[in-house]
């Protein structure tokens, strides 16, 4: 596998390549796809892949609702009415199916997938969403739109990325926007076409405690196969914590790995499977790994400047650490910092609260 | 042990039982130290930190008068606004203390006004207080040294009647008692003189890191506040030097892994100008460098280097070993302080504002400020001059066993220091008549008893805790001095839950995971037992087992937190280490396999 491939020799506006977008296109290929663009900047190994951007959803949307009739009537929707979101919901994805994807559009999509296969024949990908709005570092989206793994195939890949975009318009994402007020104007989606990783052991990773909130942990997460079964809470996975100044593992907890998603046998998509008893109890990484991760988190966050939460995987081929993706922390850099201390006129007098029960 | 919350997890200092074989181990120590029936209210704890091992009769002295310093300091001294003193009991040999706090909250006030002005005082003063100290310190241990036990020759010194002094040597028998007591003891008044308002320096920066950083461990915040050229290491460093002086001298294949110095000293002397140089090294090296006891400062067996050379002899071969595979002996000190710059500036970086950055700047100084004294101060007390103090009362114990007050001079320390008291009486009184002391035989049989109820007790395994247990503990001087936290209590009363059998489990002292084969130490007389690569269990390390830790690949322990001294000198070597364990020692053996994981504190029993 390596990071960069093709050259770009179909480029069209439809697709953009990793490596030639950053953070700051976030706007052509909305946030994730953006995101990974940058991380290949920042010299992060990152499965190579490329964007079908906003131009092409946009260009797509505009046939599936040529007066932007659906989208106007579903931005007034009142968040709390689920029956009429699922009503709209409902005859959006209808339109939507109906609409064949033009043939540019479906040119550069097959015609960049061709290119990061290489020589390879039907290499299998990851189509993942990358809305404007998502991930960004205010709203989370976990999980609301659609990630789909061990796609291969032209065609294929051309279906998911139009599944992708019809994720969207579920009845939960559309109640999400709503609850947040997102002006349903403004969005729009990116699909990130991502060769894939065959992930031996892979998990998430926080540059700072998701518990508590501390600056000076990572905390990672890792088991078995492909990360999915993190995600979807299907597997309790090992769980690491790591002093980022001094490098030193802080806890390790070996859990009891019962499942792991594998590729399908089928050739597309994955499955579930149960773990090797034998496998079960065993730690999926060693310490040397573990340390690698957090250089990983450490760069990353000092690329981006702020906390990071981190999709990783290590591949059965080879040894190193692939980044799958990153996105700014959420829940503990929206909180008010806690207070801590404030200088006093003397140092010492910092003992005088401290030791009569007080707090300065 | 009782699964219900309601239950009292620990046994009532009344309920504890004592150990077969050892009735009447009460008469060992004074009526004071006993339980009474309302201790049962308390909540006491084993100080197993500073006595892990049952205490004969003379050592009470070394619970008894550190007490009467600490407290006073706190309650008294500097009026620490919650921290009054601690009171002992001792039960089946073992120390058990509890500390008494203020909480109403305008005495509290009250207090805090009279310590910020005391407290201020040595704060802002610190440094300058510090050389005073040192000083006082150094005339103290001159003037022990200049006691002298009396001969009680056949006839008084003619001088007595020259200068018409008018006093004759059996008087200063007792005197010259009183005043190797009172040096113990104004030692101990010197020693909590600035140390709690050190460790209470210390319990801010402490308390500031795990607020702004709540997971950080406790290694990590000790790491930034320890000295790099503290005292306690020159012990080591010296020797180093005379391995490296020995082997430039061409002196190396002298010294033998048994470091017997009526072999090696004489040898050394043979070897003409380049023998002469080594030995008038090793004077300068001794005094006072080789005043470091293989202990803490509590026991009388614990003997200084200098009372025992084989000790550090027996270390000089394996550092000449390593001169002559070109390895580098000296602690990188460079690279250690830089290290800890890197440490600390990273940690700044991560704070969220610029005024809880200056706020760690302050309370970090301040930590650094005090903490060369808490860490120094102990070469002083606890080594220098207790080893000092210990052979005065070994001469007392001499001149009893030519009294036939007692069979053999160690003897002595089977007696508390009253009864030594009461025995001089005789002697003093047998030179005057010139008759055997009275009674003479009197404390012969109890001795003997008392050896072996400590012979019995030595195998109890005493309770972490006993007592009523308190819903919560907040206090910050049990946290300091004992890092006693509700948690730590939580842990004593609960069963071993989710444990495995054969996990043994500490405090995380060091980073890193290691297998190998464990060597059980229980003592430095063992100390040429340990093999290249072993991992080193003991009961407690001290600093002059420092030698150890350039052939081990990782150290477990008994007794001890983060800050111990096995802790500190393993992140020094890079070791993995487990320190607290408190079973360590009993469960494992010599030979045994085992893992240490100093990242987790937990050693693991690999072939049991």
């Amino acid at each position: 596998m390596s990071e960069h491939k093709g050259d770009g020799e179909l480029g069209t506006d439809a697709v953009s390549w990793f490596r030639d977008i950053g953070i700051g296109d976030s706007p052509q290929v909305g946030g994730k796809g953006a995101s990974l663009g940058e991380l290949v900047r920042a010299g992060i190994r990152v499965p190579a892949g490329f964007v079908v951007t906003i131009q092409a959803y946009d260009q797509f949307m505009d046939l599936v609702d040529k007066s932007g009739a659906i989208r106007k009537a579903i931005g007034m929707l009142n968040p709390k009415d689920l029956d009429r979101i699922k009503v709209l919901s409902g005859q959006f994805k209808d339109l939507f199916a109906q609409t064949p994807l033009p043939a540019t559009l479906r040119k550069s999509i097959a015609g960049a997938y061709r290119e990061l296969c290489g020589g390879q024949s039907d290499l299998p990908v990851a189509v993942r969403s990358s809305a404007t709005c998502e991930d960004s570092a205010e709203a989370s989206f976990a999980g609301l739109q659609d990630t789909y793994l061990w796609i291969r195939g032209e065609a294929s890949v051309v279906k998911w990325v139009r599944a992708c975009w019809a994720s969207l318009y579920n009845p939960e994402s559309v109640s999400y926007r709503l609850r947040l007020s997102l002006p349903e104007d403004q969005i729009s989606m990116g699909v990130v076409v991502q060769e894939m990783v065959n992930a031996r052991c892979s998990g998430v990773m926080f540059s700072r405690s998701p518990t508590t909130g501390d600056r000076s942990v990572v905390t990672l997460e890792a088991s078995w196969g492909l990360g999915s079964s993190i995600v979807s809470g299907e597997v309790t996975p090992d769980k690491y914590v790591m002093n980022k100044v001094t490098g030193g593992i802080i806890d390790r907890v070996v859990a009891t790995k019962l499942i792991q998603h594998v590729p399908d046998p089928s050739g597309t998509g994955v499955q579930e499977q149960s773990v090797p008893p034998e496998k079960q109890t065993e730690p999926c990484l060693s310490d040397d790994e573990v340390k690698a991760l957090l250089g990983v988190a450490k760069k990353t966050e000092l690329h981006y400047g702020c906390a990071q939460d981190m999709e990783w995987a290590i591949a059965h081929e080879d040894e190193g650490i692939w980044l799958l993706q990153s996105r700014p922390e959420t829940v503990w850099s929206s909180k008010q910092a806690k207070h801590i201390s404030v200088p006093q006129k003397k140092a010492f007098e910092h003992v005088f609260s401290a030791l009569s029960g007080k707090q300065n | 042990m009782s699964d219900q919350g309601s239950k009292n997890p620990f046994p009532l200092p009344s309920e504890v039982e004592s150990v077969p074989g050892t009735d009447g181990w009460q008469d060992m120590y004074p009526y004071y130290t006993h339980f009474q029936p309302e201790d049962d209210q308390r909540f006491w704890f084993c100080n197993s930190m500073h006595f892990a091992n049952p205490m004969s009769a003379f050592d009470v002295i070394t619970a008894e008068v550190p007490y009467h310093g600490m407290g006073a300091f706190t309650t008294r001294v500097f009026a620490f606004p919650t921290v009054l003193g601690i009171d002992y009991r001792i039960l089946n040999g073992r120390v058990y203390i509890t500390a008494n706090t203020v909480t109403d909250p305008d005495e509290i006030e009250r207090r805090l006004e009279i310590f910020q002005r005391r407290a201020g005082r040595y704060y802002e003063n610190w440094n300058e207080i510090y050389v005073q100290w040192e000083q006082r310190m150094k005339n103290l241990i001159a003037s022990l040294d200049d006691i002298k036990v009396p001969e009680l020759p056949e006839f008084e010194d003619e001088q007595v009647v020259m200068k018409a002094s008018g006093i004759a040597q059996n008087h200063y028998v007792r005197e010259a008692f009183h005043r190797c007591i009172e040096a113990f003891s104004v030692m101990w008044q010197h020693h909590f003189e600035m140390l709690m308002l050190g460790y209470g320096a210390y319990v801010v920066f402490f308390q500031f890191c795990k607020k702004a950083f709540p997971e950080i461990d406790d290694q990590t915040v000790a790491r930034m506040v320890a000295g790099i050229d503290v005292l306690m290491f020159r012990p080591d460093d010296e020797l180093k030097h005379l391995a490296r002086l020995a082997e430039e001298l061409g002196l190396g294949d002298i010294f033998t892994p048994d470091g017997n110095p009526d072999v090696i000293l004489p040898a050394v002397g043979q070897r003409g100008e380049a023998g002469q140089r080594w030995l008038e090294a090793l004077e300068k090296s001794r005094d006072p460098w080789f005043n470091i006891s293989t202990g803490d400062g509590f026991y009388h067996q614990d003997r200084s280097w200098n009372d025992d050379l084989s000790i550090p002899f027996s270390a000089l071969p394996h550092y000449i070993g390593l001169i002559r595979k070109g390895e580098t002996l000296e602690r990188p000190v460079k690279k250690l302080k830089r290290e800890r710059t890197r440490i600390i500036s990273e940690y700044r970086a991560l704070l969220n504002s610029e005024d809880e950055q200056l706020a760690f700047d302050q309370i970090l100084g301040l930590a650094h400020l005090v903490f060369p004294h808490v860490e120094d101060h102990k070469f002083y007390c606890e080594h220098w001059l207790t080893t000092r103090f210990f052979n005065k009362m070994r001469e007392f114990g001499a001149l009893m066993e030519r009294y036939e007050v007692i069979d053999d001079a160690e003897d002595i320390f089977h007696l508390h220091y009253t009864e030594v008291e009461k025995s001089l009486a005789t002697i003093m009184n047998s030179w005057a008549a010139g008759t055997p002391p009275a009674n003479r035989d009197y404390w012969k049989p109890i001795i003997e008893k008392r050896k072996k109820i400590l012979g019995k007790l030595a195998d109890w395994q005493a309770p972490p805790a006993i007592g009523p247990m308190p819903e919560k503990i907040e206090d910050p001087a049990l946290q300091m001095l004992w890092g006693i936290t509700s948690e730590t209590l939580l842990a004593w009363s609960t069963p071993a839950v989710g444990k495995a059998k054969n996990e043994i489990h500490g405090y995380a002292a060091s980073a890193g995971v290691v297998e190998g084969v464990a060597r059980v130490l229980r003592d430095i007389s063992d100390f040429s037992g340990i093999s290249d690569d072993e991992i080193l269990v003991c009961p407690i390390t001290h600093p002059s087992w420092a030698p150890l830790f350039s052939k081990i690949k990782a150290a477990v322990s008994d007794i001890g937190g983060t800050m111990s001294h096995m802790a500190i000198v393993a992140r020094e070597y890079g070791l993995p280490a487990v320190v607290g364990t408190g079973q360590a020692t009993q469960r494992i053996v010599s030979g045994q396999r085992i893992r240490v994981d100093g990242d987790r504190g937990i050693v693991t029993l690999l072939d049991e």
